[in-house]
């Protein structure tokens, strides 16, 4: 019983970071239909601006979470503007390949520039344990701060997308590009926009492992992002509350998986999960394959 | 209000419009008629934006247009309501009434205009809540109409607003345009029900393989014995 709380509470972290991540891969995979591959790095990118801001600068954990997470979003926009854009009219597996090459340009450009050894994240958050039934639960302030921000984003991101003419417009691109240009908006515009904002809530989630795990290294981003993707995946890809379904799911199985001596397999398990749900719900679970009228 | 003149647009190396002219004035309804394949959705894009012209002079209002990108030429005021209504599904009909006024800035005046809206198509203020996806084909095609005059357009450009309808509910839409049209819209007709677009319009285009092949007075071309028998009979 104790244990089975424990892993709840872990589970509920990691899914956290895992859900930040899956709603960038689900809003860019619903605006262009790209499996942005490179975004595990970009929230790599993020967990080292939060690296360097707290151990160069000595800023304090609030403030690098937000300036990685602005550098974060001008990160995504410039890789969508350099490397994305300009195929916008090419097919799916050119812009595919190049969302690949962009994720090994990130990782070992850190690499060629600050070498490839673990770094310590700096104990920017007071950790206060507050344990449960005689010391075997323990639960950390760390990981109420990780659900605490993770869910003041999220609510934030609902607020942006359904309450804001811009995230309007992303809702009417992602339906109908033409459409929406028909309607002035402006499309390259708010694909920039949508890479902003899901590549800051990467960024968020590179400081929160930072704190949360102590260590940052480049490529950190490869295993994580390719676990968000199944998350994204899971969920139904192209629904933002899918990704967040998909997130803690994700993170729940691992953690129990892990509790009960299977650590060794909690990738094998959670990609045995991937492939049979898809098998079952090729949509996702939450995805639904409406007709619409016509 | 519109002038094409001598506009020629290729797909590729097809040659899609040849020399069209084509002229609309202030406060008309034109329609614009031809088979399918014929080049009216593609006179259409190339006014709105959506393409580009290889050669000629795309004037609204007098000036040149031919290289604006489709949203700036949404804020000069003209809105195209696209064939097969794309209507943006899975958002409600409010916000795919927002959207049609996504170029404009003031607030409350887009609040009124919605009412206006609402006042023309009452259907639409009781489903305003529903997704856009569940709503008939006619009560789409009305929302794409709508969501056109939230731009607060000069010009609107119609494109087949009577496809897969019922022709009742045709009759329905149609009406709605003269009314459109006489609260000081011009509207720029695409049909191929030729009949009821003849019997609505001021003036009328025919359009043929990329060609105006005829225009002129609507009345006069619902009479024309050619064109009954190419567009009107059989």
């Amino acid at each position: 019983m104790e244990q089975i709380i424990q892993q709840l509470i872990n589970g509920v972290s990691l899914g956290s970071i895992y859900a930040l991540i899956a709603l960038g891969y689900t809003m860019v995979y619903g605006i262009i239909n790209l499996i942005n591959f490179a975004h595990g790095d970009i929230y790599m990118m993020g967990a080292f601006v939060g690296y360097a801001l707290t151990t160069f600068l000595g800023l304090g954990f609030i403030p690098s979470l937000i300036a990685s997470m602005v550098a974060c979003s001008i990160l995504g926009m410039v890789v969508e503007k350099i490397a994305y854009k300009p195929l916008r009219n090419s097919s799916r597996i050119s812009l595919l390949i190049t969302a690949i090459s962009v994720s090994l340009f990130l990782q070992y450009i850190m690499v060629y520039f600050i070498g490839p050894e673990t770094r310590t994240f700096p104990n920017v958050l007071e950790s206060n344990r507050i344990t449960f039934f005689d010391g075997s639960v323990i639960l950390d302030t760390k990981n109420i701060y990780i659900l605490v921000i993770t869910i003041i984003l999220m609510i934030a991101l609902q607020y942006v997308v359904h309450r804001t003419k811009i995230g309007k417009a992303m809702r009417a691109v992602a339906l109908d590009k033409e459409a929406a240009e028909f309607m002035g908006v402006n499309v390259n515009k708010v694909i920039s926009y949508t890479f902003a904002i899901g590549s800051a809530l990467a960024g968020a989630a590179g400081v929160l492992v930072g704190i949360y795990y102590n260590t940052v290294d480049p490529l950190m981003g490869s295993g994580p992002g390719l676990k968000a993707f199944v998350a994204a995946v899971l969920g139904g890809i192209g629904l933002i509350p899918g990704a967040v379904f998909g997130g803690f799911f994700l993170g729940l199985v691992e953690t129990i998986v892990s509790a009960y001596g299977g650590s060794v397999y909690k990738d094998a398990v959670a990609f045995a999960i991937l492939i049979l749900i898809l098998l079952v719900k090729p949509a996702g679970l939450l995805g639904k394959n409406i007709k619409e009228k016509v | 209000m519109l002038e094409l003149k001598n506009l020629n647009v290729y797909y590729g190396a097809i040659h899609a419009l040849k020399s069209i002219n084509l002229k609309i004035n202030d406060g008309e309804i034109v329609t614009l008629i031809g088979a399918n394949g014929a080049g009216k959705s593609t006179t259409l894009k190339t006014i709105s934006g959506m393409l580009k012209p290889k050669s000629g002079e795309i004037l609204l209002e007098g000036k040149n247009i031919n290289q604006l990108s489709a949203p700036d030429i949404v804020k000069l005021g003209m809105a195209h309501v696209p064939e097969g209504r794309r209507v943006f599904a899975k958002m409600s009909v409010m916000e795919n009434l927002e959207m049609g006024a996504y170029t404009r800035n003031d607030k409350g005046s887009i609040k009124e205009d919605i009412k206006k809206m609402f006042n023309l198509f009452p259907r639409l203020e009781e489903r305003k809540e529903q997704m856009a996806g569940t709503l008939s084909g006619g009560e789409q095609q009305m929302l794409a109409i709508a969501r056109g005059l939230m731009s607060r357009p000069k010009l609107i450009l119609l494109d087949e607003p009577s496809m897969g309808l019922a022709p009742i509910i045709v009759n329905e839409i149609f009406e709605i345009i003269k009314d459109i049209n006489k609260l000081g819209t011009t509207v720029l007709l695409v049909e191929q029900n030729a009949n009821m677009a003849l019997k609505l319009a001021d003036r009328a285009y025919i359009i043929r393989t990329g060609e105006i092949e005829l225009e002129g007075n609507a009345r006069d071309l619902l009479k024309d014995e050619n064109v009954r028998r190419a567009y009107l009979e059989g």
